[in-house]
């Protein structure tokens, strides 16, 4: 069990261990592969297909599928750069998305994955779709028109936080972030210092009083497209 | 040889893209040296008099002007431009997007608690633009070749767009200078 994994990406040799996702072997290996719902303290889900790469001429989610041996990997290609970028376009065309005032702008991986990929504007038309701001909380703001379903805040709040504040509740283009049910916020033992108030990857979960902190140009992804701290790994 | 033509408006927007557009400085001489301005709140030329090269479009359509000027810019510049986050997904004036318009209308001239208007009177006069039921980026109406977010685009933005397209370069623009934000 102790042999080494070998595979390659784009070509790349890259070494994995036992137990390795493909994208935990590639981040090791200094290969980016865009995602949106894995976050490294959670348990992957593989739902939001970001990170599809090709294995072996079939599409993976590079979150969950095992790294194994002899596996020939496509992930910086037209057609998967394609994919992505539609995903992100969706995304933002069934959300209502205002970076101009959104406290997350400049630290949004939705926003960061679309300036990498150099998106300037969706294909699809706008929905605009009716969505709810629940302010209830002291501390915290929920802006589901925000929110890309990634259930970061769910396995978060289960995993690192023993509750279980946030479930999905509905169906299809109805499907949103519940609390305790249909409570609001404040009806739930939601705190401030819990990690599911941490990991949303966009505006959703918002801690009040802190927005817009950092001055413009100084955010995460203003000068560095997301994923460089990962390719600043790579070896030549 | 005559200059090329550049051509801009600003449909439902706030001006701040224009004034980003000013923001370019000193650039701005060494820019009227290699175009001609056409219609423009610049100049306040009121409809393009001949074929443009560029059109720069502020603002999304949020009105039946909006979407008139729109047609104009669109059948008389070679290359169109969305100019900001309003043009290209509706920016701040799409927010009543998802409110009845008779809400909004009710809002801002009846019912809002600022509203002093005790005719009870609501703007109906023929010269006033009609509403459209909502406000639509302007690539939802007529075809759009470029898109620069950003709210505003900054000076550089601008000026990195116009001097690729002026001589002809592909439009694309360096990390930082595309932003939605
Ligand atoms: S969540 Fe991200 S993409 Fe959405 S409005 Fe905020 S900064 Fe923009
Ligand atoms: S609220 Fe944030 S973390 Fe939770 S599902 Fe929505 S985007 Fe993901
Ligand atoms: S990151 Fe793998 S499916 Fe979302």
């Amino acid at each position: 069990m102790n042999k080494s994994i070998h595979l390659t990406i784009d070509g790349k040799p890259v070494e994995a261990k036992h137990g390795q996702t493909i994208m935990q072997a590639a981040d090791a290996a200094g290969i980016y592969i865009p995602r949106l719902c894995s976050h490294p303290d959670l348990r992957p889900i593989g739902s939001c297909r970001v990170c599809t790469v090709i294995v072996d001429g079939r599409p993976q989610a590079a979150c969950v599928k095992p790294a194994m041996d002899g596996m020939v990997i496509e992930n910086d290609t037209p057609e998967l750069l394609q994919h992505r970028r539609n995903i992100i376009d969706m995304m933002f065309v069934e959300g209502n998305h205002f970076c101009m005032f959104c406290e997350k702008s400049g630290n949004c991986e939705l926003q960061a994955m679309a300036y990498r990929f150099g998106i300037t504007a969706p294909q699809y038309p706008f929905q605009f779709p009716e969505k709810a701001v629940d302010a209830s909380h002291p501390d915290i703001m929920l802006d589901h028109n925000r929110c890309i379903m990634c259930a970061r805040c769910v396995r978060a709040s289960q995993e690192l936080d023993g509750k279980n504040v946030f479930q999905a509740i509905g169906r299809g283009f109805h499907r949103k972030i519940g609390v305790d049910g249909e409570k609001a916020l404040a009806d739930t033992d939601m705190a401030v210092g819990d990690r599911s108030a941490d990991v949303c990857p966009v505006g959703c979960i918002i801690k009040k009083r802190i927005g817009f902190r950092t001055a413009i140009g100084r955010r995460l992804y203003d000068r560095q497209p997301i994923g460089s701290d990962i390719e600043a790994n790579a070896t030549p | 040889m005559s200059k090329p033509r550049v051509a801009t408006t600003s449909l439902a927007g706030c001006f701040g893209c224009h004034m980003s557009l000013l923001d370019i400085d000193e650039r701005i001489l060494s820019l009227i040296e290699r175009v001609d301005f056409d219609r423009s709140p610049i100049d306040d030329i009121k409809h393009i008099s001949q074929r443009c090269a560029i059109g720069l479009i502020e603002g999304g359509c949020c009105n039946e002007e909006n979407v008139r000027v729109l047609y104009e810019f669109r059948k008389n510049c070679d290359l169109l431009i969305s100019v900001g986050d309003c043009a290209t997904m509706g920016g701040i004036p799409a927010l009543r997007n998802n409110i009845p318009l008779q809400e909004c209308i009710d809002e801002a001239y009846r019912t809002g608690v600022t509203v002093y208007n005790p005719d009870d009177i609501t703007p109906q006069d023929p010269e006033i633009p009609l509403l459209l039921n909502r406000v639509y980026p302007c690539h939802e109406v007529v075809k759009i070749d470029y898109f620069l977010p950003g709210c505003p685009p900054s000076a550089d933005t601008l000026w990195a767009a116009l001097t690729a397209l002026l001589s002809g370069q592909p439009l694309e623009l360096p990390y930082e200078l595309l932003k939605y934000d």
